[in-house]
């Protein structure tokens, strides 16, 4: 299956010449299959470039939502295929206690904060609701599991015949307490991130700057990296980067920790633009 | 290996960060956690025991009722809580593994997560008011 990354970055949409190179719009990854299976995950701000190289022939979409904070879903009216008739969109995501997903999405899709709402839309719109069993898209069979984040947050697996990509964009497991690194049944996302031969996981913060936003929900590079690591997983692409870290902040980042933590597994810190053949 | 779902690794997180005792149980009643203050009761330490069965558990600290008598199993509160899916709420005494005896209320609720997920249950023990 193929990777490509179409939004990179956490938070806040930053574009920039100090940003070129990693890439300033907000979370979106594509996946395609062997079979030309689509998934999409997270609707940040990347979404629009990638709807705009997609065939007109193109007849379902899926988009995976980790969750609705706003980099993840600003860029989601703005994907050109929600406004072809006849295209099936399937939107995947998590519901609250109280409101069903599509009127989650509707507080943003809709006036004043936006001025087209969901029913709008010309294509034709399905929503579903996790966390659920392992569900099949196209060739795909997608595990889809709550993971540590404000809000429902949910993480993914996609598993194709013989490769899997884990997707866990925003993500704490350090709260998991002092059992993370050391018990790998009482860690969050453990179950969908072990052995991947993809791993796409949230490196937001240095370490100094993860002690004062302990409980924000990301994780620090060093972290993550440990996670990746009792993961077992074979290939770790960190993503997420923090609005403030331009593109020599994030190459100086990723290159300590490099060095410091000898990983065992192959780093290729995303970017936008960036596209891997994962492989079992 | 398989993981414990979110809202029970975040339970365990609250739990030891807790000074109360406090208990947590799975859908079949095996107590999967317990933190510190729990372990004087239990006179065990977690890191020694790991997960107990209901049937191991329940019958440690010897639970008797108003009268003296032993309380079931099936009645105290961690169970009802579970069998239910409703919160209990107990006074009892308890003999526990450090030999001190104890009168204690205990409160339990159901574990219910997101898409109405049933988890197990989670007990937090007081003693009693004199």
């Amino acid at each position: 299956m193929k990777v490509t990354f179409w939004g990179t970055r956490g938070s806040l949409a930053s574009p920039g010449t100090d940003t070129a190179r990693y890439g300033g719009n907000t979370s979106c990854v594509s996946v395609q299959g062997d079979e030309d299976t689509l998934i999409v995950l997270d609707a940040g701000t990347g979404i629009r470039n990638l709807g705009q190289t997609l065939s007109s022939a193109l007849n379902r979409v899926d988009i995976l939502l980790t969750h609705l904070h706003m980099d993840h879903i600003q860029g989601l009216p703005f994907f050109a295929p929600l406004r072809r008739p006849g295209v099936e969109i399937h939107i995947w995501g998590p519901a609250s206690t109280t409101l069903s997903l599509d009127s989650r999405l509707q507080k943003y899709l809709s006036p004043p904060l936006f001025p087209v709402s969901v029913r709008e839309l010309a294509a034709d719109l399905h929503f579903h609701e996790l966390p659920t069993d392992v569900m099949e898209i196209g060739e795909f069979k997608v595990n889809a599991q709550l993971i540590i984040h404000p809000n429902p947050t949910i993480g993914y697996r996609i598993q194709s015949k013989n490769a899997s990509v884990t997707y866990l964009p925003d993500h704490e497991p350090a709260l998991s307490g002092r059992t993370f690194g050391t018990d790998n049944a009482w860690t969050s996302g453990y179950r969908l991130a072990e052995g991947a031969n993809l791993l796409i996981h949230d490196t937001q913060y240095t370490e100094e700057e993860y002690r004062k936003r302990l409980g924000f929900g990301h994780s620090s590079i060093r972290h993550a990296f440990r996670f990746a690591e009792i993961s077992n997983v074979k290939h770790f692409a960190p993503f997420h980067h923090d609005p403030t870290h331009d593109d020599d902040t994030l190459d100086r980042m990723f290159e300590k920790t490099i060095r410091d933590m000898r990983p065992s597994y192959h780093v290729t810190p995303s970017r936008e633009g960036l596209a891997i053949e994962v492989h079992g | 290996m398989s993981q414990q779902e979110i809202e029970v690794i975040l339970s365990r997180h609250l739990a030891e960060c807790l000074a109360m005792p406090i208990f947590i149980v799975n859908p079949d009643g095996d107590l999967i956690f317990y933190n510190e203050p729990a372990e004087a009761i239990l006179g065990q330490s977690y890191t020694e025991t790991g997960t107990m069965p209901a049937k191991e558990w329940t019958t440690i600290f010897q639970p008797l009722d108003a009268e003296g008598n032993p309380l079931a199993p099936e009645d105290l509160p961690l169970m009802i809580a579970l069998r239910e899916h409703h919160p209990a709420h107990k006074q009892f005494s308890i003999h526990s593994k450090d030999g001190v005896a104890r009168d204690i209320d205990v409160t339990a609720f159901p574990l219910i997560g997101q898409a109405d997920r049933f988890l197990g249950a989670i007990a937090i023990f007081w003693e009693s008011r004199k």
